[in-house]
């Protein structure tokens, strides 16, 4: 429950349709998203996709725990809890989700192809709507994948089909099923699964360099390679599934493809870090809230990016799979690293949503707790893994190759993550205090070049341009271009004398 | 610049924490000492990228500071720069790979001459199947398992016989000799997992999966269930005890064959 809510209802809900819908209309210069009526439907699906599944809680045997991975047979069988209602929910909620994201993803790139102002080219777009584009573009080709085997898994739960369940002796007791695949749905899943973490990622990327940009007050070093390295992680990611499966019983002969597909997607990833940090050489670092967040995330993401060269070069994760080493790696690659990116995308864009400044000072605490105490959690981690600790264990009984001291980094752990979740009340409080009695931001409190900054109104209002659409006249990253009096020339200022188009 | 501090102060502690913390890998006890190699390269070079990336960032946040009067200058892009960063990193990342994918070479291609054993998961608890003297193992399916067959051994197959079934979780086994371990689960996935020795692989129903090792040192280690596999998960342990190999004949010769246990139940 945690994983699922955690990655599919919290960070791509929260990408795509909360900032997706948000942003690309503002930064696209378009009045709405092109199919609002859709849009609308999306979010109710969504909802009710969310009740449903929080509905588990209050059926007999409550909800499942067959993991986030859902991997039958174990899933459907009854040495798992939840296994008679808890998996049918959750199988129905993931369906529904699926059915409102659908209609979501097909927004996000229609209105991003179709609904573009005057001037705004594709290579002209802020890399924050690339992101969301090329992740929804992704997702609808990823979530069939996970469509598919719910609904297969949903038929093999209540109809009694075979589909992921070969002949089984449960608890002594033969069982109906023959012929299945448990490795069919590892395979369907993982399709899904991998690109989902790009789904997730590429959202943030997008926004984090705009973060940079703006608060570094200089434009993003190398956007079109930039915008190549998003376009070949989100293929690259299709093809790189099996890495979650080198030991799960497949072919070990996968193993060599997907451990050289998965390094190279590296190659890629890396050169985004590269831009980003390039980025600060010779800029204006402004300390805001929004960059310290962006900051935090180049941390926790290098960190976790690197543990992913341990997991997906095969042979190293042999001995890896399965224990606290990838619990450590993916929470702090696409657990935290993300997060830290929605809270500074909120911190950015908070004024723009309500007109009205967040606290910095709360919002610098915060962030200190939330990056400082995410990374203790985590980091250490990494190291009971190394000492061969699995993932998924509530009690290692007498287990002898963990030495005493484990114990106390658990410990210290647990502590770290109550006081860190504790924490986010900080964040929160500052939101609701922001709401009412936050300073005025006017429209730009951050000078910044892109398009959402410029709208006559703030909060935008009904149609986001007033009477006329804005047209656009270069690129989102118009940063101390040499010659300009300001700081920063907004995307829909007309050309100055003897400035290059961009 | 306490920004620019405190981030660097995060690589710094990271590193001192990797080298001072008292929890490393626990020692090995088999053959797969190149796993090892490949993890401590794999260290090496991403923490080089790792310290640079991060220390580089730091120093940018200490000098280019916001300052009065400080204006950022104005680079869209720079090719040679760019090209030369993406060179090393895919120099890199083969440096990482080329070694990796000869071992798993080496992993997934058991000796000619390896013993065979088998290892049968069932929610939760391991059994064991060696070949007997014949050295072939009987046919199995799950239409033969019921109290008195466990691992659902074909009685009417005669190289089956022979085997003998362990169904105590010891599993016992000479040092030395490298062992190819078929994996078979008779309900949920499971995983056979020996911290020291470093290999696992997971036991899916209605296949047979495999990996091999040579067991180094004499020794008693835990065998862990490292698949999800329902609420005994945690619980799901087995023995495995290497031993020397007079030990080990004292223990082959202790142990019952399939013909045996079922001429005992018969009576």
């Amino acid at each position: 429950m945690h994983g699922m809510i955690m990655v599919v209802y919290m960070l791509t809900a929260i990408f795509l349709g909360g900032f997706g819908n948000y942003l690309i209309p503002l930064m696209i210069g378009a009045r709405d998203m092109v199919f609002p009526f859709v849009n609308m439907l999306s979010y109710w699906v969504y909802l009710l996709a969310t009740l449903v599944l929080a509905a588990s809680y209050f059926v007999p045997g409550g909800p499942t725990g067959a993991g986030w991975t859902l991997y039958p047979p174990q899933a459907i069988l009854t040495g798992t809890p939840g296994h008679e209602w808890g998996i049918i929910l959750m199988l129905s909620s993931l369906i529904l989700f699926i059915i409102g994201f659908t209609m979501g993803g097909l927004n996000y790139v229609v209105t991003v192809l179709q609904a573009r102002t005057r001037g705004m080219t594709l290579m002209r777009m802020p890399l924050t709507v690339w992101g969301i584009f090329t992740a929804a573009v992704m997702a609808l080709l990823a979530f069939p994948g996970l469509f598919v085997a719910c609904v297969m898994l949903l038929l093999d739960r209540t109809l009694g089909t075979s589909f992921f369940v070969p002949a089984i002796v449960e608890m002594g007791e033969r069982r109906d099923y023959s012929g299945g695949s448990p490795i069919l749905f590892q395979h369907l899943f993982w399709f899904f699964g991998h690109p989902e973490v790009y789904i997730v990622a590429l959202p943030a990327f997008g926004m984090v360099s705009d973060l940079i940009s703006v608060h570094a007050r200089k434009n993003i070093f190398g956007y079109r390679m930039m915008v190549w390295a998003i376009l070949a992680i989100g293929v690259l990611s299709m093809v790189v599934w099996g890495h979650h499966m080198y030991v799960s019983g497949m072919d070990p002969l996968f193993g060599f493809f997907f451990a050289v597909t998965t390094l190279a997607i590296a190659v890629p990833t890396a050169m985004k870090v590269y831009n980003w940090v390039v980025t600060l050489w010779r800029a204006d670092i402004h300390f805001t809230t929004p960059m310290l967040f962006a900051l935090g995330f180049l941390v926790t993401f290098v960190n976790g990016g690197i543990t992913g060269l341990y997991l997906g070069n095969v042979i190293v994760d042999v001995p890896l799979s399965a224990t606290l080493f990838v619990v450590a790696h993916f929470h702090m690659v696409m657990g935290i690293a993300p997060v830290l990116v929605i809270f500074g995308a909120i911190y950015h864009w908070f004024p723009k949503i309500t007109g009205r400044m967040m606290d910095e000072r709360l919002g610098k605490i915060h962030f200190w707790i939330t990056f400082l105490g995410a990374y203790a959690i985590f980091f250490p981690m990494h190291y009971l893994g190394l000492l061969g600790v699995p993932r998924r264990f509530y009690d290692m009984n007498d287990a002898t190759f963990v030495p005493h001291s484990a114990v106390g980094l658990n410990i210290f752990m647990t502590t770290m993550a109550l006081f860190v979740g504790l924490s986010q009340l900080i964040f929160f409080y500052n939101v609701f205090k922001s709401l009412r009695h936050g300073a005025s931001a006017g429209g730009n409190p951050w000078r910044a070049a892109s398009l959402e900054w410029q709208t006559p109104e703030t909060p935008p209002g009904h149609g986001n341009w007033g009477k006329r659409l804005p047209v656009v006249y270069r690129w989102p990253y118009g940063y101390n271009i040499p010659g300009a009096p300001d700081d920063f020339v907004p995307q829909n200022a007309p050309l100055q004398k003897g400035e290059h188009a961009t | 610049m306490a920004v620019a501090l405190v981030m660097a102060l995060v690589v710094v502690a990271s590193l001192l924490f990797h080298f001072l913390s008292p929890w490393r890998p626990t020692q090995i006890e088999s053959n797969w000492g190149f796993i090892d190699d490949t993890l401590t390269l794999t260290f090496i070079v991403t923490s080089i990228g790792f310290v640079a990336v991060i220390l580089f960032m730091s120093y940018c946040l200490y000098r280019f500071r916001h300052q009065p009067g400080r204006r950022s200058t104005y680079e869209p892009e720079n090719r040679r720069l760019e090209l030369l960063l993406g060179g090393i990193t895919t120099v890199a990342v083969i440096a990482l790979l080329a070694p990796g994918l000869l071992v798993w070479g080496r992993f997934i291609t058991p000796p000619g001459d390896a013993m065979e054993v088998e290892a049968v998961g069932a929610q939760w608890s391991w059994s064991f199947r060696l070949p007997g003297a014949d050295n072939r193992f009987g046919s199995t399916d799950v239409r033969f398992i019921d109290a008195n067959n466990a691992l659902g051994v074909n009685p009417a197959d005669p190289r089956g016989r022979d085997d003998l079934i362990i169904s105590n979780g010891e599993l016992h086994l000479p040092a030395g000799k490298p062992v190819k371990v078929l994996l078979r689960s008779i309900d949920v996935l499971h995983d056979f997992y020996v911290p020291q020795i470093r290999a696992k692989m997971d036991l899916v129903p209605g296949m047979e999966t495999y990996f091999w090792f040579t067991p180094t040192r004499t020794g008693q280690f835990e065998i862990l269930c490292v698949a999800y596999c329902g609420v005994g998960h945690p619980q799901m342990r087995g023995t495995l005890i290497i031993d020397s190999g007079s030990d080990y004949q004292n223990w082959l010769a202790a142990q019952q064959t399939f013909a045996h246990l079922r001429k005992a139940e018969a009576f």
